[in-house]
């Protein structure tokens, strides 16, 4: 087995006890980026040799020197008999909206193309303490604004490794493909409506959304404030359980990160799942989209072989003694879409008036009359269409004329999507779950081009997603099967509020359970060294 | 077609007010996009909501720390913060005149 091809828990178990260094597993790693990857994200991409269409394209930029550095450092200390910390020469990637100090920082947009962050993101910094080793900044929709990868400013945009004419999902598109191309066991996403598991999903890898609060949002460019997460991307529950036990926690710095004490994650993980109680949902079975005449509410039944996955996942789970609850009511979850079209609008356009060629970031080199051309010309020039289309969006539905119809009402709907899950977790209650098994998408990977432009359209992918980012409650997707073109079908389990160890527990136990599946035994397009040209 | 809910006058206040410039071209693709966006969100308007309920800022309600009194902390490298703007000049950063300003 290549090094890069091992687990974080391995590498780290590796590393500590001297088998192998962390300088090793950092030159891997390079050579694992090397081969698969290709150009690097760039805003003037030029003319692509066709060879570049077989590749992953997962990084913005590779931090080459400064993870040699780090892998040194670590090296260093177990030399010394130093603790080398839980995550000791494991290879991570960073999305790049978390900042890191000194290393340009983009939010994959013009408008912050050239910044250089002087502080680091508390996440990222943790993870770093505790001996990871940072390969560099990873690919998203333009500051984090898709579920496609495409509207990027840096292109080519990341390709999935499964079938690269294929999209990864979004926005932690290069997140979810550096870890499914084993260029990184690791990797640190964000998670606004589903940014960390429809990505994850679609490159048949682990993603979790911790609760709000959970991890220390310090350094995150935000997009709407009061959904972000960061989290976790990994290759297996385990290590999501193992990076999140090194993020999780209050940071002094985050008003709403949490001081409720932090889980033991990795011990939740030697837990059977018997006599749990796991709901099943109808209202998760399809989709709901608006007719954009009436605005009237149609719905789809979700791909078929998504749906027997999740069927599939509840048998399995049951004969491990598992009792699988059926019909459990989440009416609300089809208003998922509509609230966070509101809600993540108004906070999006209200983080995005800082970004006005003033004090860092794009400023137009055209000569300009005054202060507010300035403004608007760097705007205009600096930001893609997604973030404009977001802006104005946000102004509208939060103007003082329309406040009470759109997000007044809608963060009432939230507070109906939180009773929905309030309902289905009370001890107390009718269902008393431990978790709900769900689909992660309605469906699995779409092609590139097929959505992007449509921004309703693209928007709905994150229907399973998104009503767990509105109530708040922890979210784990893990790869469930593949679908008749071998592309991965992702299943998610959604827990109570911070009972991350509850999921992950399941998570884990339904990765032993499946661990022979003949399906578990397929590799991604790029690993099988399938180059089209 | 798609009804429109937002007229093209109130779309050009709208690039106003959030400090944009829009191509023809970027114009036409932004108002049919925030059109089609309305239209979901119209669909908040069909939800049958009881008299009751309170609206959410957050789902999960933040237990962070309470606030830290309020005392000044200088940044280690304020110099380091000036460096990121566009223009400065002598640690001040460097914009065009407002208009009208004298």
């Amino acid at each position: 087995m290549s090094l890069t091809q091992l687990s974080a828990f391995e590498v780290a178990h590796k590393v500590r006890t001297g088998e192998v260094k962390a300088a090793e597993f950092a030159q891997a790693a390079l050579e694992q980026i090397r081969a698969v990857d290709g150009v690097s994200g760039s805003l003037n991409p030029g003319e692509l040799d066709p060879i570049e269409e077989s590749k992953v394209h997962a990084f913005i930029q590779v931090t080459q020197d400064k993870a040699i550095e780090q892998a040194e450092k670590v090296d260093q200390k177990i030399a010394n008999g130093d603790e080398p910390g839980l995550l000791a020469g494991v290879p991570l990637s960073v999305k790049d909206i978390f900042c890191v100090e000194g290393t340009r920082t983009t939010a994959a947009s013009k408008i912050i193309a050239n910044f250089v962050p002087p502080y680091t993101a508390t996440a990222v910094q943790r993870l770093v303490d505790a001996g990871a080793i940072v390969l560099g900044k990873v690919n998203l929709d333009e500051f984090t604004f898709g579920s496609s990868n495409e509207s990027s400013a840096f292109q080519p945009s990341t390709s999935n490794p499964w079938n690269t004419e294929y999209v990864p999902g979004g926005s932690s598109g290069g997140s979810a493909a550096s870890v499914a191309a084993q260029e990184v066991a690791l990797s640190l996403g964000t998670d606004t409506g589903g940014s960390i598991r429809q990505p994850a999903a679609f490159c048949g890898v682990v993603g979790l959304k911790p609760s709000y609060g959970r991890v220390s949002r310090l350094g995150l460019i935000a997009f709407a404030s009061s959904l972000d997460c960061p989290g976790p991307l990994s290759r297996n529950v385990r290590d999501s359980a193992l990076m999140l036990q090194v993020m999780a926690g209050n940071d002094p710095k985050d008003s709403t990160s949490s001081t409720l004490p932090v889980d033991d994650y990795l011990g939740a993980l030697e837990q059977d799942v018997k006599g749990l109680r796991i709901g099943l949902s109808p209202d998760y079975e399809a989709v709901y989209y608006p007719d954009l005449e009436s605005g009237e509410l149609h719905s789809e039944p979700i791909q078929k072989g998504v749906r027997e996955a999740v069927l599939r996942a509840a048998e399995t789970l049951a004969k491990a003694g598992a009792e699988i609850v059926e019909n459990v009511p989440m009416p609300n979850t089809r208003y998922g879409i509509p609230a966070y079209f509101v809600i993540s609008r108004v906070e999006a356009a209200s983080n995005l008036h800082r970004f006005d060629g003033v004090k860092y970031g794009y400023r137009t080199p055209e000569a300009v009359e005054d202060l507010n051309e300035l403004y608007r010309r760097s705007r205009a020039e600096g930001f893609g269409l997604e973030p404009k289309l977001r802006i104005l969006m946000g102004m509208y539905v939060s103007a003082a004329e329309h406040a009470s119809s759109y997000y007044q009402k809608a963060l009432k709907v939230r507070s109906m999507i939180r009773s929905d899950f309030e309902h289905a977790f009370d001890p107390q209650g009718a269902y008393r779950l431990d978790a709900l098994l769900t689909s992660t998408t309605a469906t699995t990977a779409f092609k590139r081009k097929a959505v992007y432009g449509n921004s309703v359209l693209m928007q709905y992918s994150d229907q399973m997603t998104v009503a767990s980012n509105h109530a708040g409650v922890p979210a784990l997707t893990m790869p469930g099967g593949l679908d008749e073109n071998g592309l991965p079908i992702g299943i998610q389990l959604i827990g109570n509020d911070f009972r991350e160890e509850m999921i992950l527990r399941i998570g884990n136990a339904y990765e032993q359970l499946t661990a022979d599946d003949a399906w578990r035994k397929v590799r991604p397009q790029v690993l099988q060294g399938e180059v089209r040209a | 077609m798609t009804t429109k809910r937002i007229s093209p006058e109130l779309f050009e206040k709208l690039v106003g007010l959030a400090a944009l410039e829009l191509t023809a071209e970027e114009s036409t693709y932004l108002f049919e996009e925030m059109n089609h966006q309305l239209a979901s969100v119209e669909a908040l308007s069909q939800i049958p909501l009881p008299e009751d309920v309170e609206p959410s800022l957050h789902g999960l309600e933040p237990k962070g720390l309470p606030p830290r009194p309020d005392e000044w902390k200088p940044f280690a490298h304020p110099e380091a913060i000036i460096a990121l703007a566009p223009e400065t000049e002598d640690g001040m950063i460097v914009v065009p005149d407002v208009k009208g300003a004298k």
